[in-house]
């Protein structure tokens, strides 16, 4: 990598993005605004009203009759599994459903009203079976079996199945000797944490068309971050040829990883492939979205950390049961982020993990933003908080003392790259004046201050790859093609910063060739990790760096020069021997004559570039231990200024502060929109959100019974601050920080919490209630 | 189904339509009228995506019928600029960068022009009022409440 080249102007500047004209003229346009013309048919989804039964017969008859009805199926019409890594999953059940809201049958009608209709006249008889809740009680030998044929199902090598169990992945780190430790540590602290499940909540809910055509290639628009994983996934699962599936993907209207794998895009082509000729969408309902789609996952957290009198962490144990639902096809890898990140960013010599992921009935646990790693910092920095108040430290020089470095050799045995997370505590700590504790505003309100840690790496297949290309224009411009997705966290203008500094063009020159469409678009695995930045930036930079040296050498060509004694400046190609210049319009298509225009030299230049890690090692499955578990951390720090109404259990925050270490900041300004955001969406999962679950049914789909921050709920101020210790394989240094910005948020404010009022609850929401309910507990209030 | 011929005027134009009884204004704007700039996010008045302006008043437009618009003003996201001039509320959202996904903006951008042109200079609570009923998942709103306090400024 040519990380030791000078950075260029652009690189670093905060250009507005290039989307936001589109955007706030209403022009832009996201799925649902498609017109698909009147021979449109609608979908609606026939789905399980029991946790787990199995299907004794299905009787569409009735529904077939109702004119308007164009097409019904059920599991019987598509055989084969589906799901991104383990194949547990059916398009539509086939003999027994797993969780309400499981999709069962699908119909295809010339109105949404009639496919509603046709809905309510499909039969099904099932057969109820006892349902499993608890993942812990899940994972015990007494439960009842949810995927009986779990040692049946195709799964790569990193994820570990346990065959005759509800046990879908068990990970394992088995580092040092944790029974000797213990008894060397001075402090232990042993919690239990229960962390509910949330649901992402895009403003935009999941929308898909398919259309098959009479030769039974396929086409799918649909809001999505993975047109090519759908692409590949749907396509196996239908018996398509992988190019014969076409996936287009717009602007998508808010992801966090809901819009990630295949949810519900597999149904309206599964669908259309019974009415050829028809496009068939099938639109989410806000209740769907709640309750029906991919969560994320509930945990059970049971940690052990230990340290000795000077506060040097020492040990920690930790089981995690997680919730993953009817399906763990997505799930099985949070579970694997959750183990081999156990420790969370601290250096712990002795380590025993056991990260389970446990099948149980209720909704299927996807992607989310943090992939495990807020839920796991949930505990484990809450543990630390405690330990360090349990030694009489200071919390913020006991994050200090134990936190990773570069150079330590971390939970799995990978050696840490440079990172600097200790400046990360220092800044939070600075921000909100850590050690001062100016009193309360009102008498009846009471004052603290939390701190929490993060790190996370990109959870991914070791060999997920990204391509780029980039066209060349007649009027000097340059058409990036890229796989990966604009959902919000502007990738689209991070990458075109990138392109435009290594082709040597203004910012401005950059259309980036869209919308995302896998017969034209470079392949991407996905728009998830927080990864495009870094990887698809690579890819890009591969490309652009392809186009540059194309033009130069056609320019040297036609002037007998030397390449390196030409460059491109704003666009114009100069030699710093001759001194001449050469616009880029029209050469890059069109070419150089010689003199007297009898010969040409070059051509439209169109550059390539991709780029693949090829470095991640795989783990040993007993002790987890590896040479290179991951590509590498993005780590950073978070901290909470806040009161407390006494009277009524409400949290306010002053001041909430949250540094994180970029690597290099393409963007300075987007970066610090995706801290911000990320805050408010950590602080709205810490004080709201809770997916309520009774028997498996969820007790709250819609906005007004699941609450998300509103523009009234965020703090009085966040501070920003981006910390940059360069990634030397990352474009000018730079690592993704999309999802990190969420993940410490509940530990902190729990830390924060405690600080104030001196409770401590056994997982979020942080309500009123909840918080007040607490203080009277402990005879706080009364 | 009764339909209803109505006429109404839309972002300043004279615009005529025929709906049933039971179509939402919302769904008349995106699919009779195929303007879609308008969003559709949860169709329960819960989110504040599909906002537009009825009569200048800030409305969802998920919750009021299309029938009743008849001989009323309209106006939505498209409308904000005129003659290739933005409203000062978008370009103060371009540049302080409270756009992120976008799905929101467009709601969001008609209650704060609801906002101004009722309070032209807003305080930082003021804001957030305003804009309590439309959700956003991305920005943490901070964006969007700098965004809108300096278009007030501007004015």
């Amino acid at each position: 990598m040519e990380t030791m080249e000078i950075k260029p102007d652009l690189i670093g500047q905060s250009v507005g993005r290039l989307d936001s004209h589109e955007k706030v003229t209403g022009a832009a346009l996201f799925t649902d605004d498609l017109q698909f013309g009147r021979k449109l048919l609608h979908a609606r989804i026939k789905r399980s009203p029991h946790p787990h039964a199995l299907i004794k017969s299905i009787d569409v008859s009735r529904a077939l009759d109702l004119p308007g009805v164009k097409a019904i199926v059920t599991g019987d019409d598509f055989p084969e599994h589906i799901g991104l890594y383990l194949k547990d999953k059916h398009i539509f059940a086939r003999e027994r459903v797993r969780f309400v809201g499981e999709p069962v049958a699908g119909v295809a009608a010339v109105t949404e009203e009639v496919a509603e209709q046709a809905v309510e006249l499909i039969d099904v008889e099932y057969e109820p079976l006892e349902p499993v809740f608890d993942p812990e009680f899940g994972a015990s030998p007494e439960a009842p079996l949810i995927h009986p044929d779990l040692e049946k199902y195709e799964v790569p090598n990193f994820i570990f199945p346990q065959a005759g169990t509800n046990i879908a992945n068990h990970f394992k780190i088995r580092k040092g000797d944790t029974g000797r430790a213990w008894e060397r540590c001075t402090t232990i602290v042993e919690r239990k944490f229960h962390i509910p499940h949330i649901q992402h909540v895009p403003i935009e809910p999941h929308v898909a068309i398919a259309q098959v055509d009479q030769t039974g290639k396929a086409t799918l628009w649909a809001s999505s971050q993975s047109p090519f994983a759908q692409r590949n996934l749907i396509a196996k699962t239908l018996g398509i040829s992988q190019s014969d599936m076409r996936v287009i993907a717009p602007l998508v209207g808010g992801g966090f990883g809901c819009k990630a794998g295949v949810t519900m895009e597999a149904m309206p082509v599964a669908i259309a492939t019974k009415v050829p000729g028809y496009p068939v969408k099938l639109r989410l309902t806000r209740e769907e979205e709640f309750y029906t789609n991919f969560v994320r996952q509930g945990l059970v957290i049971n940690i052990k950390v230990g340290c000795d009198a000077d506060g040097k962490l020492l040990a920690m144990e930790n089981t995690m049961f997680w919730d993953g639902g009817a399906s763990t096809e997505y799930g099985v890898n949070i579970t694997r982020a959750g183990g081999y990140s156990s420790t969370g960013p601290y250096d712990i010599p002795n380590v025993k993990t056991d990260s389970l992921c446990v099948y149980t009935n209720h909704p299927i646990g996807g992607a989310y933003r943090g992939f495990g790693m807020s839920e796991l910092h949930t505990a484990v920095d809450q543990c630390m908080d405690e330990l360090a108040e349990a030694i009489g430290m200071d919390k913020v020089a006991f994050h200090k003392l134990n936190c990773v470095r570069g150079g330590d050799t971390l939970v799995t045995g990978m050696t840490l790259h440079p990172v600097g997370l200790e400046e990360c505590i220092d800044k939070v700590a600075k921000a909100i004046d850590w050690g001062e504790k100016p009193p309360a505003g009102a008498p009846n309100k009471r004052r603290g201050k939390g701190i929490a840690l993060a790190w996370k790496a990109p959870a991914m297949p070791p060999n997920a790859g990204s391509s780029a290309r980039l066209e060349l224009n007649e009027d000097g411009t340059a058409t990036l093609g890229v796989g990966g997705q604009e959902i919000g966290q502007g990738t689209f203008t991070a990458v075109a910063q990138i392109a435009a500094a290594t082709l040597g063009v203004p910012y401005e020159s950059i259309r980036i060739a869209g919308p995302l469409d896998t017969q034209y678009s470079p392949y991407e695995w996905q728009t998830v990790a927080s990864r495009l930045t870094w990887s698809m930036g690579n890819a890009v930079r591969a490309a652009a760096s392809d186009a540059r040296r194309q033009i130069l050498e056609t320019v040297a060509e036609a002037w007998d020069e030397d390449v390196n004694d030409l460059d491109i400046v704003d666009g114009v190609v100069i030699s710093y021997r001759s001194e001449q210049e050469q616009p880029l319009k029209e050469m890059v298509i069109y070419g150089l004559p010689n003199e007297d225009f009898t010969e040409w030299t070059g051509g439209p230049i169109v550059g390539r570039g991709m780029f693949m890690p090829t470095y991640v090692t795989g783990l040993d499955p007993e002790t987890g231990q590896g040479e290179r578990a991951v590509v590498h951390y993005t780590v950073g720090a978070q901290a909470f200024d806040i009161e407390i109404d006494m009277e009524t259990g409400k949290i306010e925050v002053l001041k909430g502060a949250a540094a994180f270490d970029v690597g290099q900041a393409i963007n300075p300004e987007l970066v610090k929109a995706q801290i911000e955001g990320g805050f408010v969406q950590g602080l709205s999962s810490a004080v709201f959100e809770e997916i309520q679950l009774k028997e498996g049914v969820m007790q709250n789909p819609s906005f007004v019974d699941y609450r998300i921050a509103t523009a009234a709920d965020i703090p009085h101020e966040i501070e920003s601050i981006i910390v940059e210790v360069p990634q030397d394989d990352g474009p000018w240094g730079a690592r993704g920080v999309g999802e990190h910005p969420m993940i410490p948020a509940v530990a902190a404010l729990a830390n924060a919490i405690y600080d104030a009022v001196g409770v401590r609850m056994d997982g979020p929401p942080f309500s009123a209630e909840k918080v007040y309910l607490a203080m009277l507990d402990a005879g706080i209030v009364n | 189904m009764a339909v209803h011929n109505i006429t109404f005027t839309l972002n300043g134009e004279a615009e005529a339509a025929v709906v049933p009884s039971h179509m939402t204004l919302l769904q008349m704007l995106r699919e009779e009228i195929v303007m879609t700039g308008t969003k559709n996010g949860c169709a329960a008045g819960e989110c504040g995506a599909c906002t537009v302006l009825l009569n200048g008043e800030p409305v969802n437009s998920c919750l009021v019928l299309a029938v009743e618009c008849d001989g009323q003003t309209l106006v939505t996201v498209e409308g904000l600029a005129h003659d290739r001039q933005l409203d000062p509320l978008q370009q103060a959202l371009i540049e302080i960068g409270g756009v992120q996904c976008g799905f929101c903006t467009p709601g969001v951008l008609i209650s704060a022009r609801a906002l101004l042109d009722r309070n032209p200079h807003p305080t930082k609570a003021d804001v957030q009022a305003a804009l309590v009923g439309n959700l956003c998942r991305c920005t943490g709103y901070v964006r969007i409440i700098d965004g809108v306090l300096a278009a007030a400024e501007r004015a």
